[in-house]
């Protein structure tokens, strides 16, 4: 039956209804909650001006989440490359002419919106190799030739990304498409000489980094050298979470985020405001919130029948993951600071809509788990 | 189909190595948390509480100084200061010159505030006037919306409300200056505007009146701007200073002290030591410096040849002059060297080997006992005596009288005068002592010198027998400091009865050098003596010339002396007065003694009976 493009959908909507993923919706409204409770106390328990907004981002993410699960998943099937090649002309638009903030060029000014091409290229990539792998079945994918395609489908935006210059993204979409490889079935071989090669390029790539950049790694391993300076964002961090304890200091009474000694405490260090208000154990909730998000997710990749849902579904939950992972790792000076906010928490319309509409993605695949695709 | 199962195999198979790495990934993380949390916890939370907190100091208020009835005469007063805060305003030089249409504001000060605004956080007050009048604090007040930036805030300063009278004794504030910084580790000393005591008894009295510093806890933002105040620590107040001064007297004496040039004068009580007045003329108005003293008011004070500034009743030194007899009769009495029947023929003049010493009368006094001696002051009786008695043991009953030594008064302006003796002029000089000058030591002049005070703890001692000092303070805040008994003075009751007679005599009988300045209330009688010393040796020439004190410039004339008390039956209380330069002790200083004693009696501060008197009066 390869090549034919019979697919029936055979659902009607009400049944379709039936069939979404409501405990996942209770889990993604629990932690935008989480997040919008964390925003109004960053405002100094204010809604105004992030958890007002954000309620708003997380209807609009979610009515998009609803539609997309509910789209058929041939859609989304077809559309994998088509949405692949926007996301790359956007990033060379945005290359061109984008506007300037914080040292790079990473938005395009259209009126109303800041649309950020790269949010939306971390989703196109997994859909597009998705869509590579689901052709290959499985066997080819130990073959190198099979693997140059999808490669080059990573390394395009990778470096695109890298031209704004966004490292922090650009390093994302490789660890994303590396993840796609992983479960894909590329060989593993590749992946241990991917990782020697990584360590043996550092060198290079130090040399090609940014002054700020180098900076950021200088004080990851140094903190506190720099207290005053540079440093100072990991130090306070640190000093917040730590001093929240089991309890907290309670809601509205975390000192460092609510005197500003906690820098960025709506967006990349939110989950240190969280702790330090809610202690050890808002942590821990938070953290397995995100973890039965993470297993509810390779659940439903489990249960789908068809290669691109199931590559998918465990694609989009593995760069959510990665995303909570590196921004948690972060706060706590695992990791140079890079500026990853973290998944549904974090205040951010963009990040907001791009990661409801990744889960929108996965309940499609659930949805439509039985659903027939073309090998291709 | 086969292939999809494969693909399914190793989906699976590479999903749960994800999910061990994933699982792996969220232990990490959770124990860091809890590392950072748990273990770590105690530590973070003392670097967000430093993070947070900023101490302030408070400077608690200053103990007050009171006299015997509770009179203030050294309070705190609020002090209204023009405050500017720059970030409230957006034109500093605009903010200061709408303020100067208001209240004047010198162009000095207009410079030190935009210098110190361009120096400091745009947050921080910046104090553009202080001492402002209640007419210039509601001027600011009213017209507050049109001056932003500017507000008033308040607070302490201290004020002297009987101004000159307790300018030396009180003494007075200031700011604190490099040396008292260093020697001090309070940290209240770095606080602006705070002001340490400088003389008299708020520098004796410093560490009692300060009191211990407060603090504030302020919660400050990262820039360090206060967020609001977490806690405060009024700290301890400083105690309360109880003098056994009375307002009411010291007023007295020092407007008294005022008719001359330059006086000085104490008056105590001869059995506590419990001072009641003593004064330095000409005073200051200590508020002045406390508010900030002028070039010109210092220029006028430092070349005033009354020296202002210096208390002279305390650390004036003055030859005692005849007052210095007292000192001789007891050592006479006491060694024997004189009975109080020893008389002496006064040719007006002494010879002692070549050298020739005169009475003060040219004419002489003829024959003289003690009590004439002392009564009409004649020199030679006390020339004789003082060559057998020698100078050491003269010294020894000087000292015994309170001389030579500090009297123990708690003010640091205090001199403790000097006294010779053979020992201490080869030891200052590298000469043996003359028979000469004991002569001369024994009427007070020579090499003698003492203060004011130490002239009234002589008659305090004279007629108490006791060795009684002088107190000021009789309670800090609220303890008793007066010890209530001293011990006896170690001269025999009878030379110091002798002694007392022969200055009941000088006031009270004719002839008395101190008979025109008595007391006439037969209540209130006083004994006394008076002293008139010279500043100048006088040559032979202007002996011969009988050159007039009078015609002496100011300060070469002669001064006047007076110690004295009363009531001369029944003595309690012990007055001293020095007239700079008054020449005659009978007729500069008894007069002033006599105004303070009567005064004193009347005020009776001691509670002490007087005779009822119902014969009449001479």
């Amino acid at each position: 039956m390869a090549g034919s493009i019979h697919i029936h959908d055979g659902m009607r909507v009400g049944q379709k209804i039936g069939q979404l993923d409501w405990g996942l919706i209770v889990l993604l409204a629990v932690v935008g909650c989480v997040g919008i409770t964390a925003l109004y106390s960053a405002a100094g328990g204010h809604l105004a001006p992030w958890a007002a907004r954000q309620i708003v981002h997380f209807m609009l993410g979610g009515t998009a989440m609803l539609i997309i699960a509910l789209t058929d998943i041939k859609w989304w099937h077809r559309l994998a490359y088509p949405l692949y090649a926007a996301g790359l002309v956007l990033l060379v638009v945005v290359w061109a002419f984008g506007t300037k903030g914080m040292g790079a060029q990473r938005w395009i000014n259209i009126g109303f919106f800041q649309l950020q091409p790269s949010e939306l290229m971390k989703i196109a990539v997994i859909m597009a190799l998705a869509r590579y792998f689901h052709a290959a079945g499985g066997r080819e994918s130990r073959r190198i030739l099979f693997l140059i395609p999808p490669a080059l489908m990573i390394l395009l935006p990778v470096g695109l990304v890298m031209l704004q210059p966004d490292l922090g993204t650009a390093m994302m979409i490789t660890l994303g498409g590396a993840g796609m490889f992983f479960i894909g079935g590329a060989p593993i071989w590749l992946f241990i000489g991917g990782t020697a090669a990584a360590v043996a390029a550092a060198p290079v790539a130090w040399h090609f980094m940014h002054d700020y950049q180098r900076q950021r790694v200088r004080i990851f391993l140094h903190p506190e050298s720099d207290p005053l300076g540079a440093g100072y964002h990991i130090t306070q961090s640190k000093i917040a979470l730590g001093s929240g304890g089991v309890n907290g200091r309670g809601f509205l009474h975390g000192t460092q985020s609510h005197l500003n000694f906690l820098p960025e405490k709506q967006t990349d260090f939110i989950f240190t405001l969280w702790c330090e208000e809610w202690g050890l154990i808002g942590g821990f909730v938070l953290m397995g919130l995100f973890a039965l998000i993470m297993v509810y997710c390779g659940w439903i990749a489990s249960r789908c029948r068809h290669d691109f849902g199931r590559l998918l579904a465990f694609g989009l939950m593995m760069n959510f993951s990665l995303y909570c992972f590196v921004n948690v790792a972060m706060v706590m000076g695992f990791i140079p600071v890079v500026g990853v906010p973290l998944p549904l928490v974090s205040y951010g319309g963009t990040a907001v809509l791009s990661i409801l509409a990744g889960f929108g993605l996965i309940m499609s695949c659930h949805i439509h788990r039985d659903a027939k695709l073309p090998r291709m | 189909m086969k292939r999809d199962i494969d693909s399914g195999q190793v989906f699976t198979r590479r999903a749960f190595v994800i999910g061990a790495l994933q699982t792996g990934l969220l232990t990490v993380l959770g124990s860091r948390l809890a590392w950072l949390s748990v273990v770590q916890g105690s530590r973070y939370r003392v670097l967000a509480e430093k993070n947070r907190i900023n101490m302030r100091l408070l400077a608690p208020a200053r103990g007050e100084i009171l006299d015997r009835n509770g009179t203030p005469l050294a309070v705190n007063a609020q002090n209204f200061r023009a405050i500017l805060i720059p970030e409230q305003t957006d034109d500093l030089a605009a903010a200061l010159s709408r303020l100067q249409k208001l209240i004047p504001i010198t162009q000095r000060d207009i410079q030190r505030v935009m210098k110190q605004a361009q120096k400091s956080a745009s947050y921080a007050p910046l104090e553009v006037k202080e001492n402002l009048t209640w007419d210039e604090v509601s001027l600011i007040e009213v017209n507050l919306p049109d001056l932003p930036g500017i507000s008033v805030d308040e607070g302490q300063i201290r004020q002297y409300p009987l101004k000159d009278a307790t300018a030396h004794l009180v003494g007075y504030v200031g700011a604190v200056n490099k040396s008292e910084l260093d020697e001090d580790s309070d940290q209240l000393l770095s606080l602006p505007n705070f002001a340490v005591g400088k003389s008299g008894l708020e520098k004796t009295y410093e560490d009692q009146l300060r009191g211990t510093a407060g603090a504030a806890q302020d919660e400050v933002n990262v820039v360090g701007r206060v967020v609001r105040e977490l806690k405060r620590d009024t700290g301890v107040p400083g105690k309360a200073l109880q003098l056994t001064i009375d307002a009411q007297l010291q007023k007295y004496m020092q407007d008294r002290l005022g008719q001359e040039k330059s006086a000085s004068g104490v008056v105590m009580d001869a059995l506590t030591g419990a001072v009641y007045a003593l004064s330095s003329s000409p005073g200051f108005d200590p508020n002045n410096f406390t508010r900030g003293l002028t070039p010109e008011m210092w220029e006028a004070m430092s070349d005033d040849p009354a020296l202002p500034m210096n208390n002279k009743a305390v650390g004036g030194l003055y030859p005692p002059g005849s007052c210095f007899k007292m000192v001789t009769a007891a050592a006479g009495l006491e060694t024997g060297v004189i009975t109080e029947n020893t008389t002496q023929f006064c040719p007006g003049y002494f010879q002692l080997g070549n050298a020739t010493f005169h009475c003060w009368k040219h004419e002489g006094h003829g024959t003289v006992g003690i009590l004439d001696a002392i009564t009409r002051s004649c020199d030679v009786f006390f020339y004789k005596m003082a060559v057998d008695i020698g100078v050491d043991r003269i010294a020894k009953y000087a000292n015994l009288f309170g001389y030579g030594q500090k009297t123990g008064i708690e003010l640091p302006e205090e001199k403790s005068g000097l006294i010779p003796t053979a020992a201490w002029k080869k030891n200052y000089t590298g000469e043996s002592w003359q028979p000469g000058e004991t002569v001369v030591t024994a009427i007070g002049q020579g090499y003698n010198q003492v203060t004011p005070l130490q002239l009234a703890v002589m008659s305090a001692r004279l007629v108490s027998g006791r060795m009684v000092s002088p107190r000021l303070v009789s309670s800090v805040g609220g303890v008793a400091v007066i010890p209530d008994k001293w011990p006896a003075l170690a001269v025999r009751p009878r030379t110091l009865a002798v002694i007392r007679e022969g200055m009941n005599r000088v006031c009270n009988t004719q002839g008395g050098t101190a008979f025109a300045a008595r007391i006439t209330d037969a209540r209130f009688l006083m004994g006394g003596k008076t002293g008139s010393a010279q500043v100048k040796h006088m040559t032979r020439a202007e002996r011969a010339a009988h050159q007039k004190n009078e015609e002496l410039p100011w300060n070469l004339r002669d001064q006047a002396l007076f110690t004295s008390f009363a009531p001369v039956y029944n003595p309690r209380y012990a007055c001293a007065v020095v007239v700079e330069h008054g020449m005659h002790g009978g007729s500069a200083a008894a007069p002033i003694a006599r105004d303070i004693l009567f005064m004193t009696q009347q005020r009776n501060p001691a509670g002490i009976e007087f005779p009822d008197v119902t014969t009449k009066e001479g």
